[in-house]
């Protein structure tokens, strides 16, 4: 009973704020409305047993993201601009009606077919295997994943590099060119 | 030693791609000594591999020994090999070829002295030894006609080597052209008998069944054709006289001793195929060219043209033998033509080349004093050709008068042909003899005609030699003489018997030889004594050939043209216009899909995101379903 | 009434589908990243779904690398919206069609 409570708050949540991205004229609501959402994706987490990733989702994403989004939005003062309604390229509304559809029926189909009760339901709580949520998610992440987990450290090294050199102002770079040479 | 056969067309080959690379660079006259060494060791080899063959087993067993470099075409059920049949009949004929091939390489050094071409015009020559010997030598008519079409190309090269005259690039183009007409036949003559035999090997070919008659005789006539292209038959025989504006040398060897022979060769190779109704037109047809020509050289006045004419009549002579039968007879005439016809053409070069080169025989005269070596042996190649006993020329014209005579259908006719021919024949050889070595000097005052260098009458000396002893090879009346007939019996599977009784050999030579002295007197009495006038002995209708070639250019020129410009305007159009509408098919398609490329993220996305949901429907239709 | 996977599953498929329509027809690149992230949560959610059906931790270990590949990637993203706004102030989606054929 509760648990159902839970899913159709939640939901309702998530939906709300989905819509709101998408149909909201000022960005800065559009990141609000996004911040609604992910926080209902981590209630449904919770309800799933993800603890770790719950907790994860609401300080990396909703914490750090979406605040990034809010200071770009802000120091491009994009919040002011004009004419960000819906599209006007001619056929982009029809095709997104027929992507919308399209997805919606085929997704539909498939999850009828595949849709069977949960099993281990409170299994990832921890009792099937005796470990907890975090413990169980650190095991696989550092002995089947390792590889993959430090080549994501990597990734952000990049990414940080990469966010760097792009958002310089073109007055830096020139600058720095012209200062390098100089050194003794 | 047979296997060595290889080799003999692989050495002038590899003489053309030397002289290619280096020839410029090795300059006169090593490029010269360097070809005459590749033509001179071809033939060495081949007459190794004719010892070799003759080490062989002969009675009764086939004396043909085949190999096969590589297959060439596979094709279905067509086979057709790179390779290389060593039987007599193509040992004979490489002997020769290869043999006076050489000696006409080292004439060919103090010729072509001072040309700027020098390297070219024998790598040239090279290339042309080597396109012969795979005439000769392929196993099949794929590999001859390769050969075919690479002599007719050299010869177009060769004639066309002084290509700044106009009236030489012509005469390239002219034997060219006339030269496909030939080819054209000779490709519709092979698809036939693949198509009749299943077979393009001349050693398949022998043993086949025969064919129809309307497919054979059909058949034996495009191979003649061929041959009367190649070989310069009436009405294909226009080429040659023309061919006359390359160097000497080209001329002898081409156009006397080698190519032209080629059509011969042919026909004989071919020699199971060819019905009875196609060699009574081919002796008609070779008779009327034989006597053709020697009227139309009986009026020419320029040095080489007579002895043009000439060779296109001894031609019709070999075609007059295949047509009665006897083709151990064509053969053996072929090659006592290559003898003397090249010893007369070397020997005319060497007069135009010491007359600095003037060719026009009324301005020659009394050359014997100054020019004794190339006098002598001319008037040994006269006398070979007049058909005077014990020369050469003799023994082979007279047996194909003897196979003329005894043919079934017209035999008497067509040895008067050939009796008539042969008095001509002496009679105009006569004429030029005394106007160029004779009588009193009518060259200029600055001419000073003076005998030529070694390399030049060396091998005139050689040739006079062959053109004295060549009958030796198949002297008629006792059996163990005729060591050539003997020689070629394999090839053939219906041997040729001479049918007449000795006594009736005998009178017809006797004929022959009064034939031809009449001819020489005739010839005496006109030109050297001066007893009978010449004015109406060289009349304009025989000068200039009976007006064929105009004849060929108002109708090929009049409806010709306008049909070659139809087609070409259908090229223009029709094909062009085709291939250039694809283009521009193609072109209008990609306008057409333009729009797609708007430049806008958002499109594109519209298209990622569709067709992802189309990859997802693909994968998962089993579960759908 | 149970909550089966299933609910969870269609959920997440909404979350997919809405996001995926809001990044066809929102022209400003900020909201579009935006719509980016939503799909992707709407996979994060089907993800976490299918590891509690199977008992499977990996199914969480993917949305870990998720999460951690979708901030690299915003970060980056932003990155280059900041560099083209920069020049260009008021850029939409649209403007930036250079690459047309």
């Amino acid at each position: 009973m509760v648990d159902t409570l839970v899913f159709i708050v939640a939901a309702a949540i998530c939906l709300t704020g989905a819509l709101g991205v998408i149909l909201a004229r000022n960005p800065v609501h559009s990141a609000l409305m996004l911040v609604m959402t992910l926080f209902g994706i981590a209630v449904q987490f919770v309800a799933q047993e993800a603890h770790f990733l719950a907790a994860v989702q609401v300080i990396v994403y909703a914490g750090a993201i979406v605040v990034l989004f809010l200071f770009v939005i802000m120091l491009l003062g994009v919040d002011r601009a004009q004419n960000l309604e819906l599209s006007i390229l001619p056929i982009q509304r029809w095709a997104a009606l027929v992507f919308a559809a399209g997805s919606l029926v085929i997704l539909g189909a498939l999850i009828v077919v595949v849709n069977e009760p949960v099993t281990g339901a409170e299994a990832m709580g921890g009792t099937a295997s005796g470990d907890e949520n975090v413990r169980l998610l650190a095991r696989s992440l550092f002995s089947d994943h390792v590889y993959a987990f430090e080549l994501t450290s990597l990734l952000l090294v990049i990414a940080v590099i990469g966010a760097v050199v792009l958002a310089r102002k073109p007055k830096d770079i020139q600058s720095a060119t012209i200062e390098e040479p100089g050194n003794n | 030693m047979v296997e060595l056969v290889w080799l003999v067309p692989t050495l002038p080959l590899f003489g053309f791609c030397l002289l290619l690379l280096t020839g410029h660079l090795l300059g006169e006259p090593r490029a010269g000594w360097i070809a005459t060494i590749a033509a001179g060791a071809s033939f060495v080899v081949t007459l190794v591999v004719f010892v070799g063959l003759l080490g062989k087993d002969s009675h009764g067993g086939e004396r043909s020994y085949e190999f096969i470099l590589f297959e060439w075409l596979p094709a279905g059920s067509l086979k057709v090999e790179a390779g290389f049949l060593v039987d007599p009949l193509s040992i004979t004929m490489a002997l020769f070829v290869t043999g006076v091939g050489a000696l006409i390489h080292l004439y060919s050094i103090g010729y072509m002295h001072e040309d700027p071409k020098y390297s070219k015009f024998f790598l040239y020559l090279n290339l042309f030894l080597f396109s012969m010997l795979m005439l000769v030598f392929g196993n099949n008519l794929v590999v001859t006609f390769l050969g075919w079409e690479g002599v007719g190309a050299c010869s177009y090269f060769l004639i066309s080597f002084w290509h700044e005259r106009d009236s030489a690039a012509t005469a390239g183009k002219k034997a060219f052209v006339t030269n496909r007409v030939g080819d054209w036949g000779f490709m519709i003559a092979t698809f036939a008998i693949w198509s009749a035999l299943g077979t393009v090997t001349y050693t398949e070919i022998s043993h086949s069944p025969a064919m129809s008659a309307a497919t054979g005789t059909a058949v034996s006539l495009l191979l003649f054709v061929a041959a009367a292209g190649k070989s310069a038959q009436l009405p294909l025989y226009v080429w040659l006289p023309d061919a006359m504006e390359g160097p000497t040398p080209v001329s002898a060897m081409v156009h006397a001793a080698t190519m032209v022979t080629s059509g011969v060769y042919l026909l004989v190779r071919m020699n199971s195929v060819l019905t009875d109704d196609a060699l009574l037109v081919i002796a008609v047809v070779g008779g009327a060219t034989a006597l053709f020509a020697a009227l139309c050289a009986v009026a020419q006045h320029d040095i080489k043209k007579v002895l043009a004419y000439s060779t296109i009549s001894q031609l019709g002579y070999m075609f007059l033998a295949i047509g009665s039968g006897a083709y151990v007879a064509a053969i053996f005439h072929v090659i006592t033509h290559a003898f003397f016809k090249a010893l007369l053409f070397l020997g005319s070069g060497s007069v135009i080349h010491g007359m600095h080169d003037e060719q026009d025989m009324r301005k020659m005269g009394a050359l014997r004093v100054a020019m004794p070596i190339t006098a002598g042996t001319f008037i040994v190649g006269w006398l070979a050709i007049a058909g005077v006993p014990p020369f050469a020329g003799f023994w082979s014209k007279d047996e194909i008068l003897l196979a003329a005579w005894e043919q079934k259908n017209i035999g008497p006719l067509l040895w008067a042909v050939g009796l008539v021919t042969a008095l001509l024949t002496a009679y105009y050889m006569s004429r030029q003899v005394i106007l160029v070595f004779f009588g009193e000097q009518r060259w200029e005052e600055d001419v000073h005609p003076h005998e030529s260098a070694w390399t030049m009458t060396a091998p005139l000396c050689v040739l006079a030699v062959a053109a004295i002893a060549g009958g030796a090879i198949n002297l008629p009346l006792i059996k163990d003489w005729l060591v050539l007939e003997h020689f070629l019996e394999p090839i053939f599977h219906h041997p040729h018997h001479f049918s007449s009784g000795t006594a009736t050999k005998i009178v017809l030579a006797i004929i022959s030889v009064v034939a031809g002295l009449i001819g020489i007197s005739i010839a005496t009495l006109v030109w050297l004594m001066r007893r009978i006038p010449s004015d109406n002995l060289e009349p304009e209708f025989l000068e200039n050939a009976m007006y064929v070639d105009s004849t060929y250019a108002r109708v090929v020129g009049g409806v010709g043209t306008s049909s070659f410009q139809k087609t070409a305007d259908f090229d223009a159009e029709v094909v062009d216009g085709t291939v250039n509408g694809v283009g521009r098919l193609v072109t209008k398609v990609g306008q057409l899909i333009q729009p797609t490329q708007s430049g806008y993220m958002r499109n594109y996305a519209v298209g990622v995101a569709i067709g992802a949901l189309a990859i997802v429907v693909v994968l998962a239709w089993g579960l759908l379903l | 009434m149970e909550i089966t996977t299933g609910w969870y599953l269609v959920l997440g498929a909404l979350l997919f589908v809405i996001g995926g329509t809001g990044l066809l027809i929102r022209r400003n690149p900020l909201v579009m990243l935006m719509c980016v992230e939503l799909m992707l949560n709407g996979v994060n959610l089907s993800f976490v779904a299918f590891a509690r059906q199977l008992d499977d931790i990996g199914g969480q270990t993917v949305v870990f690398f998720v999460l951690v590949v979708a901030a690299a990637e915003v970060v980056v993203g932003l990155g280059l919206v900041v560099a083209i706004l920069r020049r260009q102030p008021g850029a939409t989606a649209d403007d930036l069609s250079a690459l047309r054929g």
